[in-house]
Formats: C-alpha cells, sequence, structure tokens
C-alpha cells in the first residue's frame, strides 16, 4: 500500500511538472507580451512577438527530447564504434575489422536475414488472406479480433506461451507440451524443439507471426474494403473466378498497402529481441544482431565500441525503409 | 460488395472452416496458458491441460507416521491412516512399498513385507499396516498411483502475487507506464499543433524528420544513452536507474509516433474553425486548449492505447534504464527472470505470464476501436 501511494505521488509529480510547464510558459508569454487592452501600435508589436516565441514553446520539449533521445544518440554511436570498449580510446576501424571477421556476426545477420525473410512474407499473407475470408462470412468480425488479440501481448509474454507449445519431456513421461502431445498422438518421436539447429529459428518465428498476422489483417482488411466495387462487377461479369478476381483485381489495387504492412513489420523484425532472449538466449544457432547487440552492452562490463558497431548495422538496413518512408510522406503532403 | 456476390458459393463452407480453424490456432496458445495457471501444480506437471477436465493418474509417495502409544490388535501392532493429505474424490489404483516396484499391488489387496510386516491400502486411500514388533525408526514410506479428479485453484496466483513478488511488480509497472504513457501525448500534441497550424522557419524540415525518426532502431540509441545517464546520474547523485529517467526515455522514443499521429489528425481539422478563432482574438494557447485538444480526442485515444501497451510490453528499455532490484523491476522484467530461475515450474510460469498480459488484453478488448483507428491512420512505427 506504501508503495502504490508513493508511486501515485511520483505519477502525479512527473505529470503536474509537464502540464505546468506548458501552461506556465504560455501564460508568462501573455503576461509579457499583453496583447489586449494596450495602444494599437503595442499590439501589433507584442503580437509579432508572440507569435514568433510561441511556436518554439509549443515545440521546444519535443525537440529537446527527440534530440536528446534519438538524434544525438545517432551520431554518438557512430563515435563510438570507432573507439574500444571503454569509449575512450581511439582504435579506428578496429571494432568493424572485428565484427567481420566473428562468426557470431555471420550467424546472426544470416538468422536476421531469414528472420526478414520469413515474418514479413508469412505474416503479411496471412494477414491477407484471413481478411479477404473473415469479409465473407457472418462471423468475420470475431473471427478478426480473436486473431488479433496477441497484438496485445508482450514479446516475453508470447515468448512463456509458446515455449509451453514447445516443451519437451524426454523419456515415458506424458507430454504436457501442445506441439509434442500432437506429435506423439500421430505416433511421431517427441523432439526438444527449440535445441533443434536451424529449425529452431522458425519455431522462434512462428511467435512473431502469431503475433503480427492480426497487426496485418486489420490494415489489409480496411484496404480490402476501399476497393471500389465497379471494378469487380466488371470482373465478375468479364467471367473471373474468384481466385482470377483476388490475384487481378484486388491484389494490384492494394499493393501499396501491402508495402505498408509488410515494410512495417519489417522494421519490426530488425529490433526482434525479446523472444530470442527469453527462448534461447541466442544458443543453438539463434542469434540475432538485436540480441547480440545487448549482449555486448553488458558483456564481461560492456563493450561500447562493438555494441555500437552492431548498432550501426542494424540501422543501415533500416535506411532504405527511412528514406521511402519520408518519400511517401513528402507525397502526402504535397497531394493535401 | 465482394460477400454479396461470393455467399452462395460453394467456397463458403470451406471458408468457414478455414476461418474456424484459424481462429482456433490462434486462441489455443493463450487459453492453454490460461486453463495450466489454475490448475493443481501437481496435476500440472504430469498432464497436458488439454486434459484439466479429466482425471489424471498421478504417482506419489507419503510416509506413515509412527504415533507415539502404539496400538496392539490380535497380537499385532497396527497403524491405520490415510494416504491422501487433501480430502476428495482421489482413488488408489496401485501401491508398493518400495520405490523400485511402486505398482506392485493392486489396491485392496495385502502386501506382504520383510520381518513378518503387512500392508494393505484401499482404493479410498484408508491403508493398515501391521507389524509384530513395536514400530520405530522412521515410517514406511508407500508409493502409490492415484486417480486424482481434475482440480482448479487460484494458488498459483496466490503464491506468484506474494512470494514471487509480481504485485509489487504489477505496481512497478503502473509506475513507469501511466506517466510514461501521458507525458509524451502532452508533449506531441502541442508540438504537433505546432507543425501542423503555426508558422515558423524550418517547420517542413522537421516534420521529414519526425517521418524519418519513426523507423530509427531503439538499438541506436541504447549505448550513448546508457552513458549520459550515468554522468547525469553521477552529477545529481540519483544513480543512472530512475523513474524519471525511463518516463523520459520512453516519452521520447514514443514521439515521432505521436506526433505524427496527431499532426496528420490535426491538419486535417477544417481550417475556417482555427481561422475564425484567430480573427475573433483568440490566442494560439487557447485555440489548442479549447478547440484543437477536444476535437482531437479520438487521436489522442489512439496514440495513447499505443503507448500504454507498448510501455506495459517494453522489456529491453526496462532491462537497460531501470535497475534489477525489487524496487524497480517490471513485470516484463519480472518474468524474464522466472523464466531463468523458475524455468521448469510452468505453474509459476503460467500464472506469471497471466498476470502480465492481462491488462494489455483488458485495454485491448476494451478499446479495440480506437486502435484499429489509430493504426489504419499511421501504420509506420
Amino acid at each position: 500500500m506504501g508503495q502504490l501511494i508513493s508511486a501515485l505521488f511520483v505519477m502525479s509529480i512527473g505529470v503536474l511538472g509537464c502540464a505546468v510547464y506548458f501552461y506556465g510558459s504560455n501564460l508568462l508569454l501573455d503576461f509579457c507580451f499583453p496583447t489586449k487592452n494596450r495602444p494599437h501600435l503595442v499590439i501589433a508589436r507584442n503580437l509579432r512577438i508572440t507569435n514568433t516565441i510561441r511556436p518554439w514553446l509549443f515545440i521546444g520539449p519535443a525537440l529537446l527530447a527527440l534530440g536528446f533521445y534519438l538524434i544525438f544518440p545517432v551520431f554518438d554511436s557512430l563515435r563510438l564504434s570507432f573507439l574500444d570498449r571503454t569509449g575512450e580510446n581511439f582504435i579506428g576501424f578496429d571494432n568493424y575489422r572485428w565484427l567481420f571477421s566473428s562468426a557470431e556476426f555471420f550467424e546472426s545477420f544470416k538468422n536476421n536475414m531469414l528472420w526478414l525473410i520469413v515474418v514479413p512474407t508469412a505474416a503479411t499473407f496471412l494477414g491477407l488472406v484471413i481478411a479477404t475470408m473473415t469479409d465473407r462470412i457472418w462471423w468475420g468480425n470475431i473471427a478478426k479480433s480473436l486473431i488479433f488479440m496477441p497484438m496485445a501481448i508482450s514479446f516475453i509474454g508470447a515468448s512463456v506461451i509458446w515455449k509451453f507449445i514447445y516443451d519437451f519431456r524426454s523419456g515415458d513421461d506424458a507430454q504436457i507440451g501442445l506441439l509434442n502431445a500432437i506429435v506423439v498422438f500421430f505416433g511421431g518421436e517427441p523432439q526438444a524443439w527449440i535445441t533443434m539447429p536451424f529449425w529452431n529459428n522458425f519455431f522462434l518465428m512462428a511467435i512473431l507471426i502469431w503475433i503480427q498476422t492480426g497487426f496485418a489483417m486489420v490494415i489489409l482488411s480496411a484496404a480490402l474494403r476501399g476497393i471500389s466495387e465497379e471494378t469487380i462487377e466488371a470482373a465478375v461479369l468479364d467471367g473471373a473466378n474468384g481466385v482470377q478476381i483476388f490475384f487481378r483485381i484486388m491484389v494490384p489495387q492494394i499493393w501499396g498497402t501491402i508495402a505498408v504492412v509488410w515494410t512495417t513489420i519489417t522494421i519490426l523484425v530488425l529490433k526482434v529481441f525479446d523472444i530470442v532472449l527469453a527462448m534461447t538466449n541466442g544458443q543453438w544457432n539463434t542469434q540475432v544482431l538485436a540480441n547480440q547487440m545487448f549482449d555486448w552492452m553488458f558483456r564481461g562490463g560492456g563493450d561500447s565500441g562493438r555494441g555500437a558497431v552492431i548498432a550501426i548495422i542494424i540501422m543501415v538496413l533500416v535506411i532504405p525503409i527511412m528514406v521511402w518512408n519520408i518519400r511517401r510522406a513528402n507525397a502526402e503532403m504535397e497531394g493535401r | 460488395m465482394v460477400s454479396s456476390a461470393n455467399t452462395r458459393s460453394p467456397l463458403t463452407f470451406v471458408v468457414h472452416l478455414t476461418v474456424l480453424f484459424l481462429v482456433v490456432m490462434w486462441t489455443i496458445p493463450t487459453a492453454g496458458l490460461f486453463i495450466s495457471s489454475i490448475r493443481d501444480k501437481d496435476q500440472l506437471s504430469v498432464s497436458g491441460w488439454w486434459t484439466a477436465l479429466s482425471a489424471s493418474e498421478q504417482r506419489l509417495v507419503t510416509r506413515i507416521e509412527i504415533p507415539k502409544d502404539q496400538t496392539m490388535e490380535n497380537g499385532v501392532y497396527v497403524i491405520r491412516g490415510n494416504v491422501f493429505t487433501q480430502a476428495g474424490d482421489s482413488s488408489v489404483q496401485q501401491f508398493g512399498y518400495s520405490s523400485l516396484k511402486p505398482q506392485a499391488f493392486e489396491a485392496g489387496t495385502k502386501a506382504q513385507m520383510k520381518r513378518g510386516k503387512t500392508l494393505i491400502v484401499q482404493a479410498n486411500g484408508d491403508y493398515v499396516i501391521t507389524s509384530p514388533k513395536a514400530f520405530k525408526g522412521r515410517g514406511q514410506r508407500v508409493f502409490y498411483t492415484a486417480e486424482v479428479p481434475p482440480r482448479f485453484t487460484l494458488d498459483n496466483y496466490r503464491e506468484v502475487l506474494t512470494s514471487e513478488g509480481l504485485g509489487k511488480s504489477f505496481i512497478n509497472s503502473l509506475t513507469v507506464t501511466i506517466p510514461a504513457t501521458i507525458i509524451p501525448i502532452l508533449m506531441a500534441a502541442f508540438a504537433a499543433y505546432a507543425l501542423a497550424w503555426m508558422k515558423f522557419p524550418g517547420r517542413a524540415l522537421m516534420v521529414a524528420a519526425v517521418v524519418g525518426l519513426l523507423v530509427v532502431p531503439l538499438q541506436m540509441s541504447l549505448i550513448p544513452l546508457l552513458r549520459s545517464y550515468n554522468v547525469i546520474g553521477e552529477f545529481l547523485g540519483t544513480g543512472s536507474k530512475t523513474y524519471v529517467g525511463i518516463w523520459l526515455a520512453h516519452t521520447a522514443f514514443g514521439l515521432p509516433l505521436a506526433i505524427y499521429l496527431l499532426r496528420n489528425y490535426i491538419a486535417g481539422l477544417p481550417r475556417e474553425i482555427i481561422e475564425s478563432a484567430r480573427v475573433d482574438g483568440a490566442s494560439e494557447f487557447d485555440i489548442f486548449r479549447k478547440i484543437i485538444l477536444p476535437l482531437s480526442f479520438p487521436a489522442l485515444a489512439s496514440f495513447s492505447i499505443f503507448q500504454f501497451l507498448w510501455v506495459w510490453n517494453d522489456l529491453l528499455i526496462a532491462m537497460v534504464f531501470l535497475g534489477n532490484n525489487e524496487e524497480q523491476l517490471v513485470l516484463t522484467g519480472r518474468l524474464r527472470e522466472l523464466l531463468g530461475s523458475r524455468g521448469g515450474n510452468w505453474e509459476i510460469l503460467t500464472a506469471s505470464a497471466f498476470i502480465t498480459i492481462i491488462v494489455p488484453l483488458c485495454v485491448f478488448i476494451g478499446l479495440q476501436r480506437f486502435l484499429v483507428r489509430g493504426l489504419l491512420s499511421g501504420s509506420v512505427k
């Protein structure tokens, strides 16, 4: 109870502090440069001054936060990647040389590529299929809600859920993991799934696909509803069958949305960390870049140089999507 | 539209079945977790959760207590009792007196033991052990295979909430999440209004920068921020792991999406409303407070759900910017720790995991409408 009260206290201080800044700074501005009940010239001058200052009052905190937490670190990471583990001595390209000659990096890079190919493809495809099918049945909305639900579950919670499914009991003990129980039911041999090299990657990916399919489904379902009826009716009149309508008429019309879903999941996959940490912590050839980076942050007291190099690799992989996003946003704004 | 054209097609049946199959695939993992978390822990560890409603067969062992005053009947010493500690309708199938042959005798039959001792265990658990000499030393162990009826309990939850510290972590999670949801909304709403409706140099560049920052991986920020936090913490004497520190970190990492979503929404509000308020002499602050904020409620709600889910479910930032101690461990961090220390205790893990996911699930189910709307308007993060 005591902690709850102190937590509430700390929370209100934090939130209040923020509110006081916005309220106070704006009132202060209005107080210093009043725009009412003064001679016209003064009002005009004060209006000009407040109009110049106020945008910065509004946007200032956000700018500071973004600058300190996102923009400065990008450059600082770049700088640190040329320094040694303590971040004090310049060592040139040694970290990069280490990275490109380390087997661990190639393993995580390879796994990351596997994740990048499989997860966005599977999630988008399943999402599209489910969106199309649920639009045709009366209980489609309930089905969608249920498939969407894993979105709310944390990666670590999902990992526990799936670790339970993959659970393995050796010997003659009854299998309490669902997957092995099914295998045994059909007369197969139970397996320790998450220690099975190469294939264990796919068992880990299944978790992320399970989480992300709902996201793809919701977005694509909305896009499918936006398709104009005339095009489909025309295709029906021309004698196209369901599959043809889907691939030739519907998919091309929502191509843009598919790309957005795909890239969004791609970005998420690049940052995937919790699932690998919880399921294997990179053992049994399942390492990925984000987990390796986290590992180097703390391994043996932390190696900021090597950690930064891995972070930069992740950043480089994101840049094409970033450029594409900015272009798309600019095009949208011009169209407005 | 599409549906009406295909409702009567013979494929409809296949569609129903396929969707049903997919829904089952998607819900069964969570259902299994929940059912397991309310099962008796002895049953949970020997049988799958899908058998939760049928009786389970368990191999158990108990040690017969030797009473102080031993009674004699017909010239032999006798001890009577029941192997079941919990009253219920469990039934003994087989029993034995040696760990090598735990199923040597059927219930109700008499087992002849060494030194003339005998043991009978009935199906209802009543046992009778006799010996020609007085019992001494440690009591005889009885091994038995019992058919135990399904048993559901909240004990697992009681245990994780108290002795495993999840109750504490729950409050820690709330302490992190609530301010880390409200502060970015405030900051982003002001910034979004400025970016949408105020004129100042560098505005277009900032909008582009926000879109770019949407996808910057957190990993880029971790090491530099950890170093800065260490320096700042030392300077202020507070240490580097504080709640204020993690609020600000979550705030900043949520800001790009918040500004992007809100700016799109606020920029779409009708120009006439804002212009006429300006003509009436309202200050920008008043316009924001009295007109923009109420009108942007749907966008604010969408973002706050996102941010809430994201902060509550976050593990990475909590592990880097908060301590690993009782006072600061959040639910996700606690769950990760239990996964390491109690890896085989599924009764602990399932109950803990369910406590971790219950709040986001409720938020999700209750506010799905806003969430979907938010997703549709800014699916970039």
